[in-house]
């Protein structure tokens, strides 16, 4: 079989026609991806024995002549932001090196309960913050596409695991773009669900306001499977939304004809790039499909990033105080008192991005400077909603670039952070509003390089979002 | 006033002030369960068995507000007056502390729960009504342990059970102008919160704590002074101790030329003085914001109905309510509502005695009384409260005699035994018909002088035959019915 070819459609048909047997599917999946991933530094660690043991129980279920779910046996990675009971979850730190939880995440539960097969956690940056997964304790992931550059990130050892085969599909987390950035660098699709869609319990926080699980897959189809099996309300999370999951393969294969897309004009106004080119191409293909494409206003774009890296570092500061060295992170022996320990532990443990955001969250919230920056993100936040919510009583759906640029070189941007910053402004602003938006590779630049056309709709309005994605997918191929 | 005080400021000087208090009170929920996880918050267990990721601080976890903190809060806030926020936010307080797993407390800042409350209470002969600022939930932290290991010297422990209990924090207004009105006002908020069932308000176990925020100025003087925060008040000794002495202290300061310095004291029982921490070192910037894990708390209309058809009477309305209903004298009101459980024991002796005034009188006299010597709380009476209506009534039927009674209740609260049992098994039953007659015959022809006597208009002499009778019948008889016998039959 070939491992790096297969899609849960296949998966299924093979599994349920004997072709395999879901225990030889994860052995040779396993292998494979432990074989290719020196090439890559995708995953972390691999849990085979979690992974037999899953198998195993599709074969059962299969024997008993029971649906093997609908993730039955697809070998599936997990970020290592997200917890693995009894598998190691380091969350790229070197504070959490040792660290094995004693719960699984909610959505890792339900994707075994569907019958997936994690094979292992996968690469990004230290707790999630970072655009280019070089920030990661145990180094960079190089993109399967081109190894001299970034995968993105921080979900960067998702989205090349599932552009380099090793993965079918796979569970990210999106802050502020942390899906959608890597799916468009290795050409995969990644999709961030509305805000509560996906139980945050077993998620290490980052941004809690913004932190986001969804999926990565090689299709549109595949993501939505995934997304159908983690969404939904979960007693855990009280942020986690009550509305009934629907069906979301069900729309699939309708056409787009007669929907309203909107371009947002703020993020086409520096886009005279080869990025600019395909995402424009993409348009004219959705037109070709019958859409009628509109020019819409998000005036408060221009603030978005410094909102976002108001809040999100705001939060951090306090979600990352956990890491303090006194119960299960690493901790600096040699201190003299408990401040010490505290500063040493933190002092060592923490990379500099990671450093740089608890500096930043921590001033943003200091007496004195709340109003100033704090209190004023949340209204700069409230306005970037509005927007949103103006611009769909115009049209169905947006659609815009996912990254200013394709994957860049490895080292390239590390030191200018601004820089580094400032390539998320067309990721950051769905997480601000909080509503469901995807990336669906849309060609490659004339190095190769893989492009994202971004699809953002309302809140809970998945279904059509897939619809698009899926429509363009089958207009593109 | 205690010795440590008396030292530092004579009465005179200290008449020429007038101390400022407010008083933060924190108290322990009487939930089942922690207040973000479903963890029993059960004392004295094992150190860190009754915990979970969630109140362990662990990566991922996420609280869930538990609802019936929420009521108890809401309860609470009801009893102290308060106007309820239908919408609330919970905040991180951050601060880093080992027994602080999460790195942050979650707390109530900008929207508590509650605000606007008050409290009535009586302090040397006056009414007075203390305002509340606010009421809001938070959860506590764990316990930081220093001491007993072999290598304490090097480390210190952490037990974590009680991290994730509910707590409610009472900020008073500065309302209060001595140590007495701070102590009737944790003592009528005590009262106030257990009868309405939100917490034990057990301060030895920590269920109760209280800091103060004190400062002085001359009487008359219309600005505050500068305050000082005092804690560590963990018993209501403790609260009238540290305030007296830090009221004196800030007294001499001021009297000294000096200026009181705003700074947190801690009480050291001990020696009953306050001592400023170094409070350089401690300025904390907790960096409060909304709390993201969670939504904004919503009380809804319903919800608060609901909450408030569930509350009891309170203690100042069943006052209210004893006196007017059932008679009773301020004070014996006020004793007996002093806890719900003696409150309801009453009255339920008061509906079996159909007599309120007398239920009262055997339950505040001959009861509690002996339950006291004994240490006992109403709720280990031997003496159900039918019994004491049962006895009230013997006596109204004219079965025993009020001294009869007396002699019958020690062995009710000795046995538990009902008192017509006593009564029939000991033979006490009031003597009467043809046994008396005999016996007033008898008393009457052994004394023909007095009899005499009294029939030459000397009518004072009844009293001699009433005590020769009631010596002839051991007690056994009805005072008045003997005088109506001897009466008739002296014609
Ligand atoms: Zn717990």
């Amino acid at each position: 079989m070939d491992v790096a070819a297969l899609t849960i459609d296949r998966i299924r048909e093979d599994l349920a026609a004997r072709r395999y047997s879901a225990a030889e599917l994860a052995t040779a999946a396993l292998e494979f991806a432990q074989a290719e991933n020196p090439k890559t530094n995708a995953y972390l660690h691999f849990c085979p024995e979690r992974a037999m043991a899953a198998a195993r129980r599709v074969d059962e279920r299969l024997a008993r002549g029971e649906d093997p779910g609908p993730l039955g046996g697809v070998p599936v990675a997990v970020k290592d932001v997200i917890l693995t009971k009894d598998v190691r979850t380091t969350c790229a730190s070197r504070l959490l090196e040792k660290y094995v939880p004693p719960y699984d995440a909610t959505a890792v539960a339900r994707l075994e309960e569907a019958g997936a097969v994690i094979l292992g956690k996968t690469n990004c940056d230290e707790f999630a913050m970072g655009s280019s997964n070089e920030n990661s304790a145990f180094g960079p992931v190089r993109n399967p596409v081109d190894p001299e550059r970034v995968p993105g990130g921080s979900s960067g050892g998702s989205a090349a695991a599932v552009a380099q085969g090793t993965a079918v599909a796979a569970l990210g987390s999106d802050t502020g773009g942390s899906i959608r950035q890597p799916a468009s660098f290795c050409g995969v699709v990644g999709v961030t669900p509305t805000y509560g869609r996906v139980s945050r319990y077993g998620l290490t926080a980052f941004a809690s306001s913004l932190d986001h699980v969804g999926p990565l897959a090689r299709n549109v189809r595949d993501s939505a499977r995934l997304l159908q099996v983690i969404a939904g309300r979960d007693p855990m999370d009280s942020t986690s939304a009550f509305a009934p999951v629907p069906d979301y393969l069900a729309g699939l294969d309708e056409d787009i004809r007669g929907l309203k897309i909107g371009l947002p004009k703020e993020y086409f106004q520096d886009l005279a790039t080869e990025t600019g080119d395909l995402v424009a191409a993409a348009v004219e293909t959705l037109k070709g499909l019958g859409c009628e494409i509109r020019e819409v206003s998000l005036p408060t774009t221009e603030y978005a990033v410094p909102c976002y890296y108001v809040i999100c570092t705001a939060e951090a500061s306090s979600n990352l105080a956990r890491y303090d060295g006194v119960r299960y992170t690493i901790r600096a022996e040699d201190a003299e008192s408990l401040i010490d320990m505290y500063r040493k532990t933190r002092g060592r443990g923490f990379g500099a991005e990671c450093k740089r955001r608890i500096m930043l969250g921590t001033y943003v919230l200091s007496a004195g400077y709340y109003d100033a920056y704090y209190l004023k993100a949340q209204r700069v936040r409230t306005l970037i909603s509005r927007d949103f919510q103006a611009a769909f009583e115009q049209v169905d759906a947006l659609v815009a670039p996912v990254s200013p640029f394709p994957a860049f070189k490895l080292g390239e941007k590390i030191d200018d952070p601004l820089e580094m910053y400032l390539s998320d402004i067309y990721t950051i602003t769905g997480d601000l509003a909080g509503i469901p938006c995807m990336s669906v590779p849309c060609g490659r630049t004339a190095d190769g390089l893989p492009v994202g056309l971004q699809i953002l709709t309302n809140h809970f309005q998945e279904p059509l979002m897939f619809r698009i994605a899926a429509a363009y997918e089958r207009a593109a191929a | 006033m205690s010795s440590a005080a008396d030292i530092l400021a004579s009465s005179e000087l200290l008449a020429k002030y007038e101390p400022v208090i407010g008083l933060e009170v924190h108290v322990q929920l009487a939930t089942r369960t922690k207040i973000f996880c479903a963890c029993p918050t059960r004392f004295g267990d094992p150190p860190n068995t009754n915990v979970c990721p969630v109140c362990l601080g662990l990566p991922g976890a996420l609280p869930v507000l538990n609802r019936r903190a929420v009521e108890m809060a809401v309860q609470a806030a009801l009893a102290l007056n308060c106007r309820i926020n239908r919408v609330s936010r919970l905040a991180r307080k951050n601060y880093f502390y080992p027994d602080l797993p999460k790195g942050y407390q979650i707390s109530q800042y900008e929207l508590p729960l509650a605000e606007h409350g008050h409290l009535e209470i009586e302090a040397g002969g006056a009414g007075r009504r203390i305002g509340i600022t606010r009421v809001h939930i938070e959860d506590d932290a764990g316990k930081s342990v220093h001491e007993g290991f072999r290598d304490s010297d090097r480390y210190s422990y952490v037990d974590l059970n009680r991290c994730g209990t509910p707590l409610i924090e009472i900020v008073s207004e500065p309302d209060m102008r001595s140590s007495e009105e701070a102590y009737a006002y944790l003592t009528e908020l005590k009262q106030t919160l257990q009868f309405v069932g939100v917490s034990t308000c057990d301060m030895e176990k920590g269920h109760l704590r209280c800091d103060a925020n004190v400062s002085v100025r001359l009487k008359g003087a219309g600005e505050f002074g500068t305050k000082a925060e005092v804690k560590n008040l963990n018993s209501f000794r403790f609260l009238r101790e540290a305030l007296d002495y830090e009221i004196a202290r800030q007294v001499a300061v001021l009297e000294g030329g000096g200026a009181v310095e705003q700074e947190t004291r801690l009480y050291d029982p001990s020696t009953g003085q306050t001592a400023g921490m170094r409070t350089k070192e401690h300025a904390h910037d907790y960096r409060y914001f909304p709390e993201p894990d969670l939504l904004p708390l919503e009380i809804s209309e319903k919800w608060l109905e609901t909450i408030q058809a569930s509350m009891p009477e309170l203690p100042a309305a069943k006052r209210k309510r004893f006196i007017e209903e059932y008679g009773l004298r301020d004070y014996d009101a006020r004793v007996l509502t002093a806890t719900r459980p003696l409150a309801e024991y009453y009255e339920k002796a008061a509906a079996a005695a159909g007599n309120p005034v007398e239920a009262a009188k055997w339950v505040q006299g001959e009861l509690l009384g002996r339950l006291n010597a004994e240490g006992k709380e109403i709720t280990e009476s031997p003496v159900p409260p039918e019994h004491i209506g049962e006895l009230i009534r013997l006596i109204a039927e004219g079965q025993i005699t009020g001294k009869l009674a007396k002699e019958i209740f020690p062995k009710m609260f000795a046995t538990g035994e009902a008192p017509s049992k006593i009564v029939e098994r000991e033979g006490l039953k009031v003597m009467g018909g043809g046994e008396l007659e005999g016996i007033i015959d008898e008393v009457l022809e052994k004394n023909p002088t007095q009899v005499a006597q009294y029939k030459g208009g000397k009518k004072t002499v009844i009293g001699y035959f009433m005590g020769q009778v009631m010596r002839a019948t051991k007690g056994q008889a009805d005072p008045k019915q003997v005088n109506q016998l001897l009466r008739k039959k002296l014609g």
